[in-house]
């Protein structure tokens, strides 16, 4: 193993490791925004929203994100949509990334005993009132694990984006590799880095989960 | 038929749950500071003809009125929700279960409402929340969290969270059947208390003594419909109907 190649190239990969940091924020702000409109949606009175939620929520699950990177990045400038790869990247893994979490939030919100709701609607709170102040601070402890978990699996999904040249982890390995000829030292520096950033994040999860319960 | 409404007026009340018709034409009057008590087996709609008061199970047929007000109103649904709201903050209502926010301390449970609806400011609900603890005997606890109270505590706090909103009224389904028995007094004694003070009640029961105590009425419901009804010393003492000497005679057997 080319320990000395690996410590000349590891800031470089550093850098990657930053964006792919960048990238798995932002994808995740757009996967909770779109994840709590599909919930919220799944769960409307209106039967339009809940099947428009639930084709979003089976589309996007019942394909592979690889594919739904590939036609908006590839097949959108064909449909007047223009975007770089950075972009495309965010935009595409945070759709994917909303279906999953949108089956997390309902399951958390739902998961919530009617009697709840049914004890604020008594008092004369409205739907929303009841949700905002009764059930999402319920259902919102209980989706912390199950939403570390998307977490995880989106920060993974990041390195698709290698597939349409945005310069993350992977494809700076990639790109290593072309010069180097050394996989196995490029890949496993990626992989520790990927590592490092799953590990920290997961420890936030756990962090986290443990603050907000319910004494 | 004269329009002369008791405080809670409740006619022709049906309810199907698909092909399953729980309620079958209920009518049913209570006035203002009344106590009634309904008692029945399990399944015969007590729950059910409870919550359609407040429409948490809305009928499928038939009205309910309460202080001159119709509650189960034709309206649309914007409109319906920001009227039924309005009703419901007038009727409290206990449940077998609590359903205390969990998330919330006591006096969290019993501001929330009040803040949120009535605009009361903090002090205002803090004061509010003392005195509603203070009145089922829960003052001590009122920083405590629903998990650190046992049963009978929890559904004081439960009754104190209902009567702070000041209802005109309060229904109580089995507030003491999930509570071991040791319990059940200090919630009954609460119930009494507020019997004393001349709340209307309607009380949902399997608790004969509690009922042939405080009310002024039973009704004996069985598959729907209101078999017999009656002041209790009438009613428990004397039924006249076969069924309601069947379900006392087997409530008895039970209890020995
Ligand atoms: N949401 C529902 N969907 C379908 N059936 C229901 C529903 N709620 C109640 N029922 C049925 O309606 C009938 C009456 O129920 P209800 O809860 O009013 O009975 P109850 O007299 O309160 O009984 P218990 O003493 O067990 O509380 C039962 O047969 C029950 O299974
Ligand atoms: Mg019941």
């Amino acid at each position: 193993m080319d320990i000395e190649l690996m410590l000349k190239v590891y800031p470089f990969f550093l850098e990657a490791a930053w964006l792919t940091i960048v990238l798995s924020v932002l994808t995740a702000v757009l996967g909770l925004i779109c994840g709590t409109l599909g919930a919220f949606a799944r769960l409307s009175r209106f039967a339009i929203l809940r099947f428009i939620a639930a084709a979003y929520v089976s589309v996007f699950r019942g394909t592979p994100a690889l594919i739904q990177l590939f036609i908006l990045y590839f097949g959108g400038p064909q449909i007047g949509i223009q975007l770089d790869a950075f972009e495309a990247g965010v935009i595409g893994l945070g759709i994917n990334a909303g279906a999953y979490m949108a089956e997390t939030i309902r399951g958390g919100i739902i998961s919530i005993d009617k009697g709840q709701r049914e004890a604020a609607r008594t008092l004369g709170l409205s739907h929303w009132q009841a949700m905002y102040k009764i059930i999402l601070p319920q259902a919102a402890r209980l989706m912390v694990r199950p939403l570390g978990v998307n977490l995880n699996m989106l920060i993974k999904a990041t390195a698709l984006v290698a597939a349409i040249s945005v310069v993350e982890l992977t494809y700076t390995a990639q790109r290593y590799i072309g010069s180097t000829y050394k996989p196995f030292e490029m890949f496993l520096l990626a992989g520790v880095l990927y590592m490092i950033i799953i590990y920290v994040t997961g420890r936030g999860v756990v962090w986290l989960d443990r603050k907000v319960q319910i004494t | 038929m004269t329009d002369e409404k008791s405080f809670v007026e409740i006619r022709h009340a049906q309810k199907a749950f698909g092909k399953l018709e729980v309620l079958k034409d209920i009518s049913l009057s209570v006035d203002k500071g009344q106590i009634v008590g309904i008692i029945g087996s399990s399944g015969s709609g007590k729950s059910t003809l409870l919550r359609a008061i407040n429409d948490l199970d809305p009928l499928t047929g038939g009205e309910v009125w309460l202080d001159g007000v119709e509650v189960n109103q034709k309206l649309p649904h914007r409109q319906y929700e920001k009227h039924i709201n309005q009703m419901r903050q007038q009727v409290g209502m206990v449940f077998q279960h609590f359903n205390l926010f969990p998330h919330m301390t006591a006096r969290e449970n019993v501001t929330m409402a009040p803040m949120l609806l009535k605009g009361l400011s903090k002090d205002e609900a803090n004061t509010l929340a003392e005195e509603q603890l203070d009145n089922v005997g829960m003052l001590e606890r009122i920083d405590y969290y629903p998990s650190q109270l046992s049963g009978g505590q929890k559904q004081r706090v439960a009754i104190a969270r209902a009567l702070a909103m000041k209802p005109k009224l309060m229904l109580f389904d089995e507030a003491t059947s999930a509570l071991d028995p040791e319990l059940v007094e200090e919630v009954n004694q609460v119930m009494r208390k507020l019997a004393e003070q001349h709340m209307t009640m309607i009380i949902v029961t399997h608790e004969m003594d509690f009922a042939a105590s405080v009310c002024d009425r039973v009704l004996f419901m069985d598959q729907g419909v209101v078999v017999e009804e009656g002041p209790p010393s009438m009613l428990f003492k004397n039924p006249t109907q076969p069924r309601t000497r069947e379900f006392l005679r087997k409530h008895l057997e039970n209890a020995k």
